[in-house]
């Protein structure tokens, strides 16, 4: 019985780690590594040498990524367990660690968790991140993982399982903002066999690393909720769809669906049950269109990945023509903690619309450069100046949403950060990038970059993103440079226009959003960079003459 | 359980004018079976449709979206419009973006006078081109021993890689590349006349919208192409 | 201003085969005489542009300095301008040497392919711009009339209205390429 199965497991890793005294925790996702945390990892695990009351292991993100690496040290020998967290940790300081062990903490190393960034942040879907070993399925379940798939297998039906995640509130994490429980609803509905369930991992927005982080420091808890959403929908295929530039990703989800066929909490007769799921790894190849669920559909079908128009939505007519459910990373890791803990209980966090919390991915012109999880509704001043620990007044703006969102001055930062707030804005919650940009960004070069990314990214399908990308670019181009004239300005807004309400699917639509915003709020910058006086570049109608109205 | 063999009928509006349509029909088809014109270029009847030219888009009411009439069926109840001052300045800026893409010289083209695109800017009324011209250098294949591919007059409305391989059945024409730098290109972007699996079938230069496919030794404005087969041979494969 | 209106054409890079289609109005051209004088014209023997004109016939793409300086003057001098024919409207054959360099063509036409007396003229010849464009792209123009070249009908009505103070309406009359 996979219960006592759990209870052992459980039991096993409580003994082993009461067995030590300390446990130190290298952080080993992909911003540690960069700045060689595996070396630090080596160097304290062969710094023990006859320490015996000390367990060193890797494990997820810790969130705090520009302090990297990072070490936590757990001792559980004084009368209160304590931990201290060390950053920007060398090989070289293995030693003095191992040493500083049961002692006073390592001055020159030790990092004040007694800030914000620590103390107001609301962990679900991070919650095992930085605490557990991600490539130890034990781990995760002495942490309470596959408990929540267990039950629903053998005490829930499909349907009550749904309704749980309708009563959560949770909404598409992956940017849209859609209800979770309603398209869990509509696949269920749809007649089977053979429904899909998909895991949309192709996080391509600029600055963003959220789903990355969670895949490289959670993989199983991703798997559980896949599997949840399956039992809820009827589904025992599953896909996880990650970009190829996520190779540690991609090992530690091999790694995470090996173990967890061997233990029988995926596969078939999962738990013991009739229920079968197998996950299947897809590697995207490279284009952000691939995030964009239809094209992402064709890739994992072997197609060319471009989108085609909805309806029909994935959830009637998706993978194979089957009715297929499509969520992103962060929201298939909510559910095994609404599973667990009740979605009455997930939706007591958040605001009135926007439940639970959200994960996002601070970058820029930051203090604190790293992965947050804060209940939704939380505002962005206290993000961005408590959080991220920028002072107030050294900030111009934070853009959220990536190619598809906008930028939003700081004289807005007062607004809660839920899905409605932002897109009153003229942003959107997108999958969770902030950049934050300081007084030196030109915003007209702002959205040039994000105007020049779509622009490479467009898949190529549909005209007007396909060449209106093209001419956009030119024009903020121009502008840039001091070369434009008031007629441009007029050209570039005429084209977001068409570009927004004609184009094929999401990335084309969405493209002209960050020059939208950055036109609505910092209309000046445009305006300072035309060229002076004449309203545009070419010589007009002679004095005397009623320019004729030309077609159309 | 009841289970139709009738096909449903709706009733719906367009332009302002009451009809009835098969339930699954698109409104593009029914437009044209009520003769309301709407411009269309990767549209082509007997291939599956595309949804890339966006210039079929229309308005139905209740929705702020604009709708591609070639892919969006009928509902009942459903009143669209076709024409409007807001679509005809979308489709005129999509004519002219195509027109600005890559290199259309329409007077010495193969194709003047008998190309879809150049026949919509007439019927469109488009006398001029806004967007600069993007002039990219874009390269001829005309390795093959009957036809030629020139990418100047490319529209990538992937009309002959669909009619490849839905109807021909050879996979020869695929694309490769993103954006603007998409490409149609034959098996793996090798020449044209060194393709094993093409079968010279010439299907693809008659779905050719613009002269971008034209057989050899055609002179401007001679390349006149036939498809009236082509409504046929799908039907075929669907009997 | 005199009673009768002032009629000016100009020739940029093009073929001639607009004015040709001007002549092609045949006797028509009386009756444009009755309205309008010609004052300014390849056709003509004047060699400055005059200072107020009514309508400018365009022909041909912006290609060169002489070109460019030349359209600049002829719009501020014009109160109607015409773009006639498809080199004026999308630079037509003049713009296909534009996906290329203009030393490459000039390479290309003066050098290599050149057999006798190779060397890229510096004088006289009007230095090429880095790309032909279109006249709208380069001042304002009022009237477009595509066509390689348009009917002399088509210039014909396009004259007739302007000279009566219409704006031609040339849906179904002319397109691209002809």
């Amino acid at each position: 019985m996979m219960i006592e199965k759990f209870a052992a497991i459980t039991a096993e890793e409580r003994q082993a780690e009461n067995e030590h005294d300390h446990t130190i925790k290298v952080c080993v996702a992909a911003g540690c590594l960069s700045s060689q945390s595996n070396e630090v990892l080596t160097a304290l695990k062969n710094g023990l040498g006859e320490h015996r009351g000390c367990h060193v292991k890797g494990v997820g993100c810790m969130g705090l990524c520009s302090q990297g690496p990072l070490v936590a040290v757990a001792t559980k020998t004084n009368a209160t367990p304590q931990t201290v967290m060390y950053q920007n940790v060398k090989a070289e300081d293995a030693t003095e660690i191992v040493q500083a062990l049961g002692k006073e903490p390592v001055a020159r190393l030790a990092l004040n968790t007694d800030v914000p960034f620590f103390q107001r942040q609301t962990k679900i879907v991070l919650e095992n991140c930085g605490a557990i070993d991600p490539e130890r399925i034990e781990e995760y379940i002495a942490a309470g993982g596959y408990q929540g798939l267990l039950t629903t297998l053998t005490e829930s039906s499909p349907s009550e399982v749904i309704d749980e995640i309708v009563r959560s509130g949770l909404r598409g994490r992956g940017g849209g903002g859609y209800p979770t429980g309603l398209k869990w609803t509509t696949v269920a509905k749809m007649d089977g066999p053979g429904k899909y369930v998909i895991c949309n991992a192709d996080e391509g927005d600029p600055g963003a690393f959220m789903d990355r982080s969670v895949l490289e420091s959670d993989p199983h808890r991703v798997l559980e909720g896949m599997a949840i959403a399956g039992y809820a929908v009827g589904a025992s295929e599953g896909y996880i769809y990650v970009r190829g530039e996520y190779p540690l990703a991609v090992e530690r989800l091999k790694i995470a669906i090996r173990q967890a066929n061997r233990l029988g909490v995926l596969g078939s007769k999962v738990c013991g049950t009739t229920f079968d799921f197998n996950v299947h790894i897809r590697l995207g190849a490279g284009a952000f269109v691939c995030g964009e669920e239809t094209a992402l559909i064709a890739s994992i079908e072997g197609k060319r990945g471009t989108p085609r128009p909805r309806p029909p939505y994935p959830a009637e007519h998706g993978l194979w023509g089957k009715p297929t459910l499509i969520n992103n990373v962060e929201t298939f890791a909510n559910v095994p903690a609404i599973i667990r803990k009740g979605g009455a209980w997930y939706a007591t966090i958040g605001t009135a619309k926007s439940k639970g919390t959200k994960v996002f991915a601070l970058a820029g012109s930051i203090q604190n450069t790293g992965l947050i999880e804060v209940p939704m509704g939380m505002s962005l001043s206290e993000i961005i100046h408590e959080i991220g620990g920028v002072p107030i007044g050294k900030c111009k703006a934070v853009q959220t949403g990536g190619p598809s969102g906008g930028c939003i001055p700081a004289a807005y930062f007062d607004t809660p950060v839920d899905y409605e707030s932002l897109k009153a804005l003229g942003s959107i919650m997108g999958s969770g990038g902030m950049i934050i940009m300081d007084e030196s960004s030109s915003m007209v070069d702002v959205a040039r970059y994000f105007m020049e990314f779509c622009m490479s990214e467009s898949c190529g399908k549909c005209v007007t993103c396909r060449v209106g990308t093209v001419h956009m670019y030119n024009l903020l181009d121009k502008i840039y440079q001091g070369k434009a004239w008031r007629r441009d300005l007029n050209t570039l807004e005429k084209l977001c226009d068409l570009v927004m309400n004609t184009s094929l699917c999401g990335l084309g639509q969405t493209a002209p959003n960050p020059v939208l915003s950055t036109l609505r709020y910092f209309r000046h910058e445009y305006l300072n960079k035309l060229l002076d006086g004449a309203e545009d570049g070419r010589m007009a109608t002679a004095a005397t003459t009623q320019p004729l109205e030309a077609r159309p | 359980m009841n289970q139709p063999t009738q096909a449903r009928i709706f009733t719906l509006k367009i332009d302002g004018v009451d009809v009835a349509a098969r339930e699954h029909e698109t409104i593009l088809e029914l437009a044209q079976e009520n003769n309301i014109f709407i411009p269309t270029l990767c549209h082509l009847e007997g291939l599956t449709e595309f949804g890339g030219c966006r210039l079929c888009v229309v308005e139905v009411q209740g929705s702020n979206r604009l709708f591609p009439a070639c892919m969006t069926t009928v509902t009942e109840g459903m009143e669209v419009t076709t024409d409007s001052e807001r679509l005809r300045v979308y489709r005129y800026m999509i004519l002219g973006m195509l027109f600005s893409e890559r290199n259309h010289v329409c007077s010495v083209c193969v194709s003047n006078g008998h190309c879809d695109l150049q026949f919509l800017a007439a019927k469109l009324g488009m006398t001029r081109v806004e967007m600069p011209y993007l002039h990219p250098s874009m390269v001829v294949d005309a390795s093959h021993q009957h036809f030629i591919m020139d990418h100047n007059r490319c529209i990538l409305c992937q009309r002959c890689v669909r009619v490849c391989g839905e109807i021909e059945g050879a996979f020869t024409k695929g694309v490769m590349g993103r954006g603007a730098s998409s490409r149609i290109i034959h098996d793996l972007n090798g020449a044209w006349g060194d393709s094993k699996t093409c079968t010279s079938c010439g299907k693809c230069v008659n779905v050719c919208p613009t002269g971008a496919l034209a057989e050899k030794g055609k002179s401007a404005g001679e390349m006149v192409k036939r498809r009236d087969w082509l409504p046929y041979l799908r039907s075929m494969q669907e009997d | 201003m005199s009673a009768k209106a002032k009629l000016a054409t100009v020739w940029l890079d093009g073929c001639s085969g607009c004015h040709m289609s001007l002549l092609d109005i045949d006797e028509r051209i009386l009756a444009v005489a009755e309205q309008a004088d010609l004052v300014y014209s390849p056709l003509v023997d004047l060699k400055v542009f005059p200072e107020m004109v009514d309508v400018t016939l365009v022909e041909g793409a912006v290609s060169n300095e002489e070109d460019y300086a030349k359209i600049k003057k002829v719009r501020a001098r014009t109160k109607i301008l015409v773009a006639l024919g498809d080199c004026a409207v999308t630079t037509n054959v003049p713009g296909m040497r534009n996906p290329f360099k203009v030393e490459d063509i000039l390479n290309r036409a003066y050098l290599e392919n050149a057999a006798t007396n190779q060397h890229i003229p510096v004088a006289v010849i009007p230095p090429l711009r880095q790309t032909s464009l279109p006249v709208h792209q380069v001042v304002d123009v009022d009237v477009f009339v595509p066509g390689c070249p348009p009917s002399a009908d088509t210039i014909f009505y396009v004259l007739t209205e302007l000279l009566a103070g219409r704006t031609p309406d040339l849906l179904g009359k002319t397109r691209f390429g002809i």
